[in-house]
């Protein structure tokens, strides 16, 4: 169950200014039934040119439900100029929070809000057009602009922020690698994922036969004497690296365990994300 | 806040049935020996907990030295399928399917990365397998067969006689995840045979934490827990008395009324299932309706969400489970109803109400009252009609 702020639950539970304005100022749309959520945003201005009936219609979870129920309170009173200026993190922070993994909800208000804007002053669609072309996430259609636009104004990190705020990469994981490349061109390269602690850039054999035997030195055969057994470097062939497991460890029936599980995982996390270990059976 | 509460979230776990709990207590008090002991203190529990693997093998008519006792489900299926294949380390091909618990599929899965070949069978629209496909796919490389009795999402149950049949015919282990069948459905180890079959403690009405797996006699098995002699050798620790004894008393009660409950269960899911696809304005059922558990029904609701929905159950104090993204902790949504191909449009509205001995007539008629409201009122919020 989600820890949903009491904020989040009245807005989901008694929903403000459901349903669709007839002959709008502006209208926007985002999301898909197919991707599980959706919303459709429409405004009226009064004469003042403030905003003065929001309403929406959400398909989707509870927080996709409350964002969209807050941002039409967030918006009533409002210019168009004043509107442009919520951001998702407004709406998050209107509900006291949304969970990490619901952050995606938020956006999904503030893009429904961008394109109803869009719409209200009759944007060349050429424009939107432009800016909607390049689809990084090809599993819930997410583009660069949406991306780099969150990234920055929620200062992302990780892919995986990215995925929870975006829904990018939550998918078919394909478009990761793309993922990291915005977030370092955004953020620039000073902020390092967790994930990404292995080093890069492409090693010589001898530099990765050099940081292999340092790692199974210091990280791995520790862990495995305590047990009583111990591992030897057999070869390096390619990103194959071949061990023989000594001791108690070569009876042991968790041996492919050991090897898949502890082995190569120590090795992928501290020389290269490529490697494969397998066991010297001679 | 409301009074009533309605549990329908039996294939998710089960309440602790009270005459399992009582046997349990005495364990949990005086009765606090280690079986292994050379005393009076091990010895009466040992007997005990002998009692209870009787029970447990009864249940599946099998023999008591054929039960071995887990901490649950998964680690029945993680044992079973393991052994199997250090058994034979030349074989490095394995058959399941798609629509496993991640208790069978996530291990199968990261069995490609030591070098096995995984073939997921394929199910039908309404999650049914075909076993021309499994019997094409078995090659001279195959390790194992994983097949599971009855899905837990859809409750559609598999042809595992059939298909055990296939497969002890052309030599090869076959294995079970009947976790969800197991007190539901009659199960006969003399019947069909399948060599490992995995149970689950808490789905039948037993604590959460204790397990069990059957090991057909000569069946070669390598523990994962080495240690002590406990289990014949065959899992080293020292047992979890209470809970065995809690799973043997939850066997002994639904063997005795298997017939009967199966009969009344699936009325109650019969009933319920009828009223919302003749009252809703627009529902379906996912699976096979003509094999399946009694407990079981899906239902997609459509233009609707399924957390939403399942929010507003649970404001009326009604406990079922979906298949929808936002309800995993992931953003993919189930991926047994995806394999039938149901359709995005649908899978994200399905339901899953799952039934027990202790759900009533009156149970059902709530859940149609509220559920109707909930449709009602979700379908005036979203976006997407049929007009």
């Amino acid at each position: 169950m989600w820890e949903y702020t009491d904020k989040v639950k009245d807005h989901f539970f008694n929903p403000r200014n459901v349903g669709k304005i007839k002959d709008p100022d502006g209208i926007g749309e985002e999301g898909s039934l197919a991707c599980g959520d959706s919303l459709t945003l429409t405004f009226k201005l009064d004469e003042k040119q403030r905003i003065q009936e929001a309403k929406f219609q959400t398909f989707g979870c509870g927080s996709a439900i409350a964002s969209a129920s807050a941002l039409t309170e967030m918006l009533i009173g409002k210019t168009i100029d004043e509107a442009e200026k919520i951001t998702n993190k407004d709406i998050a922070d209107y509900l006291g929070g949304l969970p990490d993994e619901k952050m995606h909800c938020s956006v999904m208000g503030r893009e429904a809000l961008e394109a109803a804007i869009a719409n209200y002053r009759g944007e060349d669609v050429n424009v939107l057009r432009e800016r909607n072309k390049n689809i990084v996430c090809q599993c819930f259609g997410v583009t660069d602009h949406e991306i780099i636009r969150t990234i920055k104004e929620n200062q992302l990190k990780t892919v995986q922020d990215v995925t929870n705020y975006t829904k990018a990469g939550g998918g078919c994981k394909a478009c990761h690698a793309k993922i990291e490349e915005l977030i370092t061109g955004t953020m620039g390269a000073r902020e390092k994922s967790v994930t990404a602690s292995a080093p890069k850039k492409r090693m010589t054999n001898i530099q990765k036969i050099k940081r292999v035997e340092e790692t199974i030195d210091r990280e791995i055969r520790p862990a495995l004497k305590a047990d009583g057994g111990d591992i030897e470097l057999i070869d390096i062939d390619g990103n194959k690296v071949i061990v023989a497991l000594r001791g108690m460890c070569s009876s042991c029936p968790s041996a492919e365990y050991t090897l898949k599980e502890y082995v190569e995982a120590k090795l992928k996390e501290f020389v290269s994300a490529d490697l494969v270990v397998e066991e010297d059976k001679s | 806040m409301n009074k009533r509460t309605v549990y329908a979230d039996n294939n998710a776990t089960t309440m602790v049935a009270p005459e399992v709990r009582d046997e349990m207590m005495p364990f949990l008090t005086d009765l606090y020996g280690n079986p292994s002991s050379m005393h009076l203190f091990g010895g009466q529990v040992k007997k005990h907990m002998d009692t209870a693997r009787e029970k447990v093998a009864a249940l599946i008519n099998a023999d008591p030295s054929e039960i071995l006792f887990t901490s649950c489900g998964t680690e029945s299926d993680n044992t079973a399928i393991r052994s199997l294949l250090s058994a034979r380390p030349d074989k490095k091909h394995v058959i399941t399917t798609r629509v496993e618990h991640p208790a069978v599929r996530n291990l199968c899965q990261s069995l490609t990365n030591s070098g096995y070949r995984v073939t997921e069978l394929s199910v039908d629209k309404s999650g049914q397998m075909d076993l021309d496909e499994l019997r094409e796919v078995i090659d001279a490389d195959t390790a194992l067969v994983s097949i599971m009795w009855a899905n837990n999402e859809t409750g559609v149950v598999f042809p595992i006689e059939e298909s055990a049949e296939l497969v002890k015919s052309r030599g090869l282990p076959f294995h079970t995840d009947a976790v969800q069948a197991v007190g539901k459905l009659p199960i006969d180890t003399k019947i069909i045979p399948f060599d490992l079959l995995a149970i689950s403690g808490h789905k039948l009405h037993a604590p959460k934490g204790i397990g069990a797996l059957y090991i057909r006699k000569g069946t070669s098995l390598s523990p994962m827990l080495v240690g002590g002699h406990q289990e014949s050798g065959r899992r080293a620790g020292t047992e979890n008395i209470p809970y065995i004894v809690g799973l043997g008393k939850a066997c002994e009660i639904a063997r005795k009324n298997i017939d009967r409950e199966y009969r009344e269960i699936k009325k109650l899911r019969d009933r319920l299932e009828h009223e919302l696809i003749e009252k809703a304005l627009d529902a379906s059922v996912n699976g096979d309706s003509q094999n399946r558990l009694p407990n079981t029904t899906n239902i997609s609701f459509k233009y609707i969400e399924g957390e939403s929905i399942l929010l507003l159950l649970s404001e009326q104090g009604i406990a079922a489970s979906s298949g929808s993204a936002c309800t995993s902790g992931s953003l993919e949504p189930s991926h047994v109803l995806r394999a039938m191909g149901v359709p995005f449009t649908r899978v994200h509205g399905s339901i899953r109400f799952s039934l027990s001995r202790y759900n009533s007539d009156d149970d059902i008629s709530y859940i149609v009252e509220k559920m109707l409201i909930i449709e009602k009122r979700l379908r005036e919020i979203s976006p997407f009609t049929d007009d």
